[in-house]
């Protein structure tokens, strides 16, 4: 494992960064190009990438594989908890007008909290392929 | 400027296509494709869709990439020519792209302020979106608010599709020799 010692000097310098842009990429996403999908999907390739160089087993303990594989469905309920919440609050479903006391505001909140259901979920179902896909190889 | 850049991808593009066509060695076709995928996410660009060109670069060219390479490891790398004639494959190739090509003929011309698409919602979503969600960036603002329906069954395809690869994948190897792991699943299951 000595040889490959660029590769892994190289990826544990990368590594903070790349989760970084991801997060900028979703939290951004209200002023420049991005979202929940890319977000998600940069995750994603953080993990993978950990994974690559210092094997599945270091990946899974800090992306657990059950974590991972309940991250799939949470999303989804995030995103339609919100459509529902503003069902409670009285307007129509996924209608963010009322999760704020001044409409504007409620529709900020609401696009960030489907946001973060969407990275959830893609981020969740990227690493959830790619372990199930490393463990048939075992 | 931009008229030369486009020529070079699209040409790159053709030649990395062709290239897969007659590629019998599939750890080349992954690589190729890994390729293609960077060539696509520059296109994009291009057309100004940095949001597509960050998930082509990052799916098409990253997550596909390695995920393929696992299939790889789990199969042969070299694919067998086939045995029957490839006439009819090429046939319904040929023809689906002429179709293609037979609609794009219908399209208004590219990049013109003027098509359909521009004057149905779109203006309102412009002109509204900060003063409606606080959001500057109308992509945003569409796909989470205006159009948050489709979003959530773009979540929702995602969702299942996921499922149903893990369900594909992790189903066959409990009827597998690891025993003690799936006396695990079965009890958490």
């Amino acid at each position: 494992m000595k040889l490959d010692l660029i590769l892994r000097i190289g990826t544990k310098l990368l590594l903070p960064f790349i989760l970084l842009f991801a997060l900028y990429v979703q939290f951004h996403g209200d002023f420049g190009p991005g979202g929940g999908f890319q977000a998600g999907v940069i995750t994603a390739g953080m993990v993978i990438l950990y994974a690559l160089i210092f094997g599945v087993k270091a990946a899974k303990r800090i992306a657990p594989q059950g974590l991972v594989e309940r991250m799939v469905p949470l999303g989804v309920l995030i995103y339609a908890g919100t459509g529902i919440a503003g069902l409670w609050l009285g307007s129509n479903y996924l209608d963010y007008s009322r999760l704020a006391r001044d409409a504007p505001y409620g529709h900020e909140l609401g696009i960030f909290a489907v946001e973060l259901g969407v990275l959830i979920t893609v981020a969740g179902t990227m690493t959830a392929i790619f372990y199930a896909f490393v463990d048939r190889g075992r | 400027m931009e008229a030369l850049i486009n020529i070079v991808l699209l040409t790159l593009l053709a030649v990395i296509t062709v290239g897969i066509m007659f590629q019998r060695n599939l750890f080349a076709v992954v690589v190729l494709a890994g390729i293609y995928s960077f060539l696509m996410a520059s296109v994009l660009i291009v057309l100004d869709a940095v949001d597509v060109a960050m998930t082509e670069a990052s799916v098409g060219a990253g997550v596909s990439t390695v995920v393929l390479l696992g299939t790889l490891h789990l199969v042969r790398t070299i694919e067998y020519p086939s045995k029957r004639s490839a006439l009819i494959p090429m046939l319904v190739a040929v023809a689906t792209g002429a179709a293609l090509v037979w609609g794009t003929i219908g399209l208004s011309p590219f990049g013109t302020a003027d098509n359909a698409i521009h004057k149905h919602v779109a203006p309102k979503y412009l002109a509204d979106s900060v003063k409606e969600t606080l959001v500057p960036n109308v992509v945003t603002s569409t796909l989470a608010d205006y159009r948050g329906y489709d979003t959530l069954g773009e979540t929702t395809v995602i969702f299942t599709a996921g499922i149903g690869v893990l369900l594909l994948l992790k189903g066959r190897r409990r009827r597998g020799h690891i025993a003690d792991e799936d006396s695990k699943v079965g009890r958490t299951a």
